[in-house]
């Protein structure tokens, strides 16, 4: 076994990266897709659910209340590529392309991963439109994440934490 | 050469690159078994047969031996239940609990100080016996299933026991190790193609989360009170997507003239994956003044705090801000006459080794980024990874260090050192760096970015939940 596999604070996961939360409140990799989010431009009090899924790309939008996007029309709609700018920013462009199998290599063999170029070669691939199934689950996630905010504090000792120690410098 | 010992709070460092007798030995069979619990129980096992015997074996001279031996047979043949579980993983806790031991009284005899008195063991501690029934069985799915064996489907399974644990502040221990542990699962789905393990890790929560649903496991100690001065030395900050724990350790000199003594002040809370950096310092700032005390330098007069065992329960209400106090002055000073807290039974565990020290006239190497201090000749890894990003303390100051208050840990079959502060020479004056100088707040102008950005990450959060929670 090497040191790492005999580690009790091996580094698994990255910690999200800092970004402005506005537009894409919420973003993740999960369930074999990217799926998110997206703070409607036009009316405060409505969000879009928009979801990528690794391989075949097969895309969705639609509200929470669940009407389709009018801009999900048989290619990426606006808040789809604002997904995955954010998702890049929060988790890093290699781990993006790894996780919905986006072979960016083929478009620029030498650079690396991008925003754009992951939505270019996933574009490139005239992915399908999917239905809006997932985007009630995603949604609640969404919420289940927002009432993080809502738990109290609390200054009796986590003696579990230590296993988590925080990942600044290597940031 | 730097004097050993004695005077000014130094450490020797010779006694932490001793060999222990038997830790080896321990340690092997806690790796025999974190290779049998990576590929999985649920079929007859004869290939792991050697590991799961000799987790027993290493237990063979205690009170758990018939229970492990019978448990080890049943894991092998495939046949485990809970309870068989739960005797296999009080046994791995036994055993790594022996190993914190005696790495512990090495860090006693390098540091010199007295060690403290134990506090009486947890009780009264109200039950959730349908969570923690729900929390074991997930758990035993996992053992079973097997590190190589999970999928999205099975560690999705602790969302609604998470979920639920959470709702109730007695269960924050194990919703937050809880929570934590899955996220990580889940991230590394499906794990027939992991490329490798963190097997030591993995088995390490899998064993705590297991002792936790355990009734009596999580209370926290009977509490005596606190009534002195406090003397931070520094904080550490720990943090997973969707928690952070700051813990200052300091040194507290009680009114009544009494012995001095090492504590920790710990504050804690969940959190949504994205706030980060300054963002966890202004999540947790407004529930303890300490950590603006600590940021301005200064000492804390306590006045009937609630202390449990090394842990001050802290309340704002029992603390108001003293005279200045620089860290550097306390760990020179008043550090070597502290005693150390005994640890809590349950918590005897290698990775919970976090011991103040202060390190002086060692020699800094730097091999492919990382870093070494020579102290009086022995190495000492430095684990610059842990210092918290909302913070000038940087891989740049510790190199070019001439002190450190640190803490001292042991993972992965070495002792290390976390610094939390280092003085380094700047136009000839020492300058200290603290890693939370920015815990408080901050005037420094990269700091006010990161607070001005995480304030805006807080503030979209927030008016989307007021927006989307209540509807």
């Amino acid at each position: 076994m090497s040191d790492w596999e005999r580690s009790s604070t091996a580094r698994v996961t990255a910690p999200a990266r800092p970004r402005k939360l506005a537009k894409v409140p919420f973003v993740e990799l999960a369930d074999g897709r990217l799926q998110g989010v997206v703070s409607s431009g036009s009316d405060i009090g409505r969000v879009y659910v928009s979801s990528v899924a690794a391989g075949s790309y097969t895309f969705a939008c639609s509200t929470n209340n669940n009407r389709p996007c009018g801009g999900a029309r048989g290619a990426f709609c606006n808040h789809i590529r604002a997904l995955i700018g954010e998702a890049v920013l929060q988790y890093g462009a290699e781990r993006v392309a790894r996780c919905l199998k986006a072979e960016t290599e083929a478009a620029a063999p030498d650079g690396e991963p991008t925003a754009q170029s992951i939505t270019a070669v996933m574009s490139a691939a005239r992915p399908p439109q999917g239905d809006t199934a997932a985007a009630a689950p995603v949604f609640s996630r969404f919420l289940r994440h927002l009432a993080y905010l809502e738990l109290a504090p609390s200054t009796e000792p986590l003696p579990e934490m230590q296993w988590f120690p925080s990942a600044g410098a290597a940031a | 050469m730097v004097p050993l010992g004695g005077g000014g709070g130094l450490m020797r460092a010779d006694s932490l690159t001793a060999t222990i007798d038997g830790l080896d030995e321990t340690l092997a069979a806690v790796d025999a078994f974190d290779l049998a619990l990576e590929a999985g129980l649920l079929r007859p096992r004869p290939d792991r047969a050697e590991g799961l015997t000799g987790l027993a074996h290493a237990v063979a001279g205690t009170p758990l031996a018939a229970r492990v031996a019978e448990a080890a047979g049943k894991a092998v043949a495939g046949a485990a239940t809970e309870d068989h579980f739960l005797a296999l993983a009080a046994a791995r806790a036994a055993l790594l609990g022996s190993a914190h031991d005696a790495l512990t009284a090495r860090v006693e005899e390098a540091t010199g100080r007295p060690r403290g008195e134990e506090s009486a063991p947890a009780h009264g501690e109200r039950q959730a016996a349908n969570l923690h029934t729900a929390a074991r069985s997930w758990l035993c799915d996992l053992a079973r299933r097997g590190w190589r064996g999970i999928d999205h489907d099975v560690v999705a399974g602790a969302a609604r026991i998470v979920s639920a644990m959470l709702a109730d502040p007695a269960l924050r221990r194990p919703a937050t190790l809880l929570d934590g542990f899955a996220a990580e699962l889940a991230a590394s789905c499906p794990g027939a193609s992991l490329a490798r393990v963190p097997a030591r890790r993995w088995a390490d929560l899998w064993t705590r989360a297991m002792l936790l649903t355990l009734p009596g496991a999580s209370g926290t100690p009977t509490a005596e009170t606190a009534t002195g001065r406090l003397l931070p030395l520094g904080v550490d900050l720990q943090e997973h997507a969707t928690a952070v724990q700051a813990q200052v350790h300091a040194v507290f000199e009680p009114a009544d003239g009494s012995a001095p003594r090492l504590v920790r002040a710990s504050v804690s809370a969940p959190k949504p994956d994205t706030v980060v950096g300054a963002g966890l310092w202004q999540l947790l700032r407004p529930h303890m003044s300490l950590l603006t005390a600590l940021g301005e330098g200064r000492s804390m007069d306590l006045a009937d705090m609630p202390l449990a065992g090394g842990d001050l329960i802290w309340s704002d209400e029992h603390a108001r801000p003293g005279e200045p106090a620089d860290p550097f002055a306390t760990a020179r000073v008043a550090l070597a006459t502290a005693a150390d807290p005994a640890t809590a039974p349950l918590d005897r565990h290698p990775a919970r080794i976090a011991v103040p020290v202060f390190l002086e006239g060692y020699t800094v190497r730097k091999d492919d980024g990382a870093l070494t201090f020579t102290v009086a000749g022995h190495p000492l890894a430095v684990d610059a990874d842990r210092v918290p990003a909302a913070g000038p303390l940087t891989p740049q100051a510790i190199a070019g260090s001439a002190a450190c208050i640190g803490l001292l840990r042991w993972d992965a079959g070495a002792y290390r050192v976390q610094p939390l502060a280092v003085e380094t020479i700047v136009r000839k004056k020492a300058v200290a760096v603290h890693a939370g100088a920015w815990a408080g707040g901050t005037a420094d102008k990269a700091g006010v970015r990161a607070e001005k950005a995480a304030t805006d990450a807080l503030a979209a959060l927030r008016e989307r939940a007021g927006r989307l929670l209540r509807k």
